[in-house]
């Protein structure tokens, strides 16, 4: 028998390979490596986003700043480099820390004051959005030879495809994110604290340091998923990326993670990043499909994924989360 | 037991205080290795205080605690169990969404570089297992299997970590009697291997089956130590409730008026809920007052939550004047003229952000449901009504009920529901937590409602006052109805015999 954890999993690779093989079904094109590599590559820094999203949602948070932390991001580094003349790999590691420290920031608010992580996310959120114009109310450009270089990188694969630098920054994010959730403590507190939160504190898991760990985490995916967006768009727009945050949180519900907290995968993620894309890209290839299909598709599938999990859930018991 | 000269555990003239508190003072409790330790006491007497300054979720302000011999200061859970003191409390406290291993296994998981080796650790796991017989798939989700067995895997896990002591705070109140059985071996195979074991439980069967010796508190005060052999059931529950058998002769026999005759006459007809209350049948009629006695645990608040509706019975009726009531939810006992006074008052009973005057439309305004709001003025003069009635203690009618003490916070629920009038009135532990003076305002209170008709169902664990009003005592004792009592027979001897039988 399968372990029924393990469900929610194998639902997210069911409806991946169901949209994937309808594609290929209908269009001929789609079997073509070419369409894989842009699906990875357009959509690598919203499944860098959902990474870091997945952890915070697993131990029963949210981050709501990721959106604008991308744009932040954006501006920044364009400050950086087209401003400062500053080289784009010390703008990377200054963005990095940033979003580190300020999603340590956020975490440290919320686990040490136990205030809800969506308002201080929001806040984070709205301060964020604010600064980019702060520092900058138009679209600018980042130019510079590495960036250039960085776009103009790809690996060919067979076929007409290939994987571009964004591609593979995402699939190394992916494996730290897998090795973090799996074969770490930190990474196993993290599920045991949103499973349930007071156990972990009487099973003496440090559930502060575990809580502040885990917005630190999205702080710096979100920070390197600005950079790919930045570097993949080569521009900074302070408007860019709104909405993200609800984008990575649908991708990592459809990948099967339980919103509440406690369960779910990283490689669920990646795979639900992947759907939202396919549904994308299928619309694309249609053409006579108005572009917001795409949502009501998105939506139609976090619905069932909601229901999946509450059927799942309900079969446990002790679970304080349900009725007694 | 051979080896009585050194305690693993033991604790010396232990004082713990809470602002205006005294929850635990001069403390002493010890426990041998190789012994079963029951620790009891009634709600509030301390006994977990106790269990949490010794495993450090309190620091203890007065006393000492060594372990085989030193003294200790964990600061938290995790670090009595690094010493070797093993807790399980009351609800399982693990993850139900991570598997049996990790539950077993966390923050102790086996690492190899660094990163956790699933392996080994899933071995360390079955390992754990195999020691309490226990055979279960340990990759499946926790929450997956029964209550029993998750609280056999937190023994498990407890004592997978070099355990000394295991604490045990009332493993067997979710258990079957199979599954009790089943705990009882696992305790006795632990206590072979010379383990100390502190068992905190409100079943006395269960207490006189597996325990060595009984620590007693009352009160945050230690009552004594026992050898379980020599300590009889009657004496136990006299050390409990403190009472010698020295008579109190206040018993007010009630005259009731034949006049208000078969008013308001409730009839509770086998109503009971597996593994909550076996089928209970109860009268009562307008006028009159049936006190509910019971050690914590025997169903006293269960018995007054299915009558009120707010846990659902599967099988029984309850008739007011001889047609069925439809107690599903409380808002239909209300519709009825039901009224609860509810056991935890700050959790069940009051809204502490609202006014006081809020706080006493509630019921009224629940009876007449929401499209018929009551106009302001009639909900001021009820509030000034009742706070000069009840003696209420607030500087005006708009104080948030969280700031009033607690006697003034059970008047107010009492307020809300004498302001819409009930019929029938349960009161659960109505004077727990109150001082004094608002103590007997209280009793009077009870005494006149009675005089005006109502019907009243009042559960305590103070034997002088449900002997001071009741016309009938009904004793619970494990979940079902042991004896009723009524007219003279009414003594605080015959309560404790019913409840000891």
């Amino acid at each position: 028998m399968i372990n029924e954890r393990y469900y929610p999993l194998l639902a997210t690779l069911a409806v991946c390979a169901l949209l994937y093989g309808y594609g290929m079904f209908e269009y001929r094109a789609f079997s073509d490596t070419y369409v894989l590599g842009n699906l990875l590559t357009d959509n690598a820094f919203l499944i860098i986003t959902a990474i870091g999203m997945t952890f915070v949602i697993l131990s029963g948070g949210i981050d709501l700043s990721v959106g604008s932390m991308i744009a932040f991001v954006g501006v920044l580094m364009a400050e950086l480099v087209t401003g400062f003349g500053i080289h784009p790999l010390v703008a990377v590691v200054v963005s990095l820390v940033f979003g580190g420290l300020f999603g340590a920031f956020m975490g440290f608010i919320i686990a040490r004051f136990d205030i809800q992580p969506f308002i201080i996310t929001l806040a984070g959120m709205f301060f964020l959005r604010g600064m980019c114009f702060l520092i900058n109310l138009d679209s600018v450009p980042i130019s510079h030879d590495f960036v250039s270089a960085f776009a103009g990188f790809r690996i060919p694969l067979p076929g007409r495809g290939w994987l571009s630098a964004s591609a593979m920054v995402m699939l190394v994010a992916v494996l730290v994110g897998l090795v973090i959730a799996h074969y770490t403590r930190f990474g196993r507190n993290v599920y045991a604290i949103g499973g349930d939160r007071q156990s972990a504190q009487l099973l003496g898991i440090p559930v502060e340091r575990t809580i502040i760990q885990v917005y630190t985490l999205s702080g710096v995916y979100s920070a390197l998923a600005g950079v790919v967006f930045a570097f993949y768009t080569a521009s900074a727009y302070p408007l860019a990326a709104v909405g993200v945050e609800l984008d990575a949180i649908a991708a990592v519900v459809i990948g099967g993670t339980l919103l509440t907290g406690g369960m779910g995968f990283v490689a669920g993620t990646f795979f639900g990043g992947i759907i939202m894309g396919v549904i994308q890209t299928l619309i694309a290839f249609d053409g006579t499909l108005n572009s917001w299909w795409t949502k009501i598709v998105i939506g139609g599938l976090l619905f069932g994924f909601i229901v999946l999990q509450r059927l799942i859930t309900r079969s446990f018991s002790g679970m304080r989360a349900g009725a007694s | 037991m051979a080896d009585r000269a050194q305690p693993v555990l033991s604790a010396r003239g232990v004082g713990k205080f809470f602002p205006g508190v005294k929850a635990l003072e001069n403390v002493d409790f010890s426990l041998m290795p190789g012994e079963i330790h029951a620790l009891l006491g009634e709600n509030g007497a301390g006994k977990s205080t106790l269990i949490k300054v010794i495993t450090g979720v309190h620091p203890r302000d007065a006393g000492t605690v060594t372990l085989d011999g030193r003294e200790i200061h964990p600061g938290h859970p995790g670090e009595a169990q690094q010493l070797g003191i093993s807790t399980v409390f009351q609800e399982v406290n693990l993850v139900p969404t991570l598997s049996v291993a990790e539950n077993l296994m966390l923050e102790r998981q086996t690492r190899k570089f660094g990163l956790i080796s699933w392996k080994k650790t899933a071995g360390d796991a079955r390992e754990a297992l195999k020691t309490l017989g226990l055979d279960i798939d340990i990759n499946r989700a926790l929450g997956s299997y029964s209550v029993a067995i998750q609280q056999l895997v937190a023994i498990a896990r407890a004592v997978a970590l070099d355990a000394k002591v295991l604490i045990l705070d009332e493993p067997t109140a979710s258990l079957d009697a199979d599954e009790i059985k089943t705990l009882f071996g696992i305790m006795r195979s632990l206590k072979a291997k010379g383990l100390g074991i502190v068992f905190v439980t409100h079943f006395l069967d269960q207490v006189y089956e597996i325990t060595d010796r009984i620590t007693i508190l009352r009160n945050g005060g230690l009552v004594g130590t026992f050898d379980t052999a020599t300590l009889s059931q009657i004496d136990l529950i006299n050390h409990m409730l403190g009472r010698e058998l020295a008579e109190v002769s206040s018993h007010r026999h009630h005259a009731k008026s034949t006049a208000t005759g078969r008013k308001n006459h409730i009839q509770i007809k086998n109503l009971g809920k597996k593994r909550v209350l076996k089928p209970v049948s109860l009268e009562l009629s307008g006028g009159e007052i049936v006190g509910l006695a019971g050690l914590l645990g025997s169903g006293r608040t269960e018995l007054a939550e299915l009558v009120f509706g707010a846990q659902r019975a599967d099988s029984g009726l309850v008739f007011m004047d001889e047609k069925p009531v439809m107690l599903r939810t409380p808002r239909q006992a209300i519709r009825a003229g039901f009224g609860l006074c509810p056991e935890d008052r700050k959790q069940d009973g009051i809204v502490p952000e609202l006014g006081v005057r809020e706080n006493i439309a509630l019921a009224l305004q629940g009876r007449r449901g929401w499209l018929r709001p009551i106009p302001r003025a009639e909900q001021d003069k009820f509030a000034d009504e009742m706070i000069k009635a009840l003696g209420i203690a607030t500087p005006d009618r708009e104080k948030p009920v969280g700031q009033l003490s607690g006697g003034n916070q059970q008047k107010v629920i009492l307020a809300r529901w004498l302001v819409s009038k009930p019929v029938f009135l349960i009161l659960d532990e109505p004077t727990r937590g109150i001082d004094v003076g608002a103590h007997a305002d209280i009793i009077k209170l009870i005494r006149d409602l009675c005089d005006e008709g109502l019907a009243l169902l009042v559960a305590s664990s103070e034997l002088e006052e449900i002997v001071a009003f009741a016309d009938r005592v009904a004793v619970l004792r494990d979940r079902e109805l042991a004896s009723e009592l009524s007219g003279a027979d009414i003594t605080q001897n015959n309560i404790i015999e019913a409840i000891a039988r």
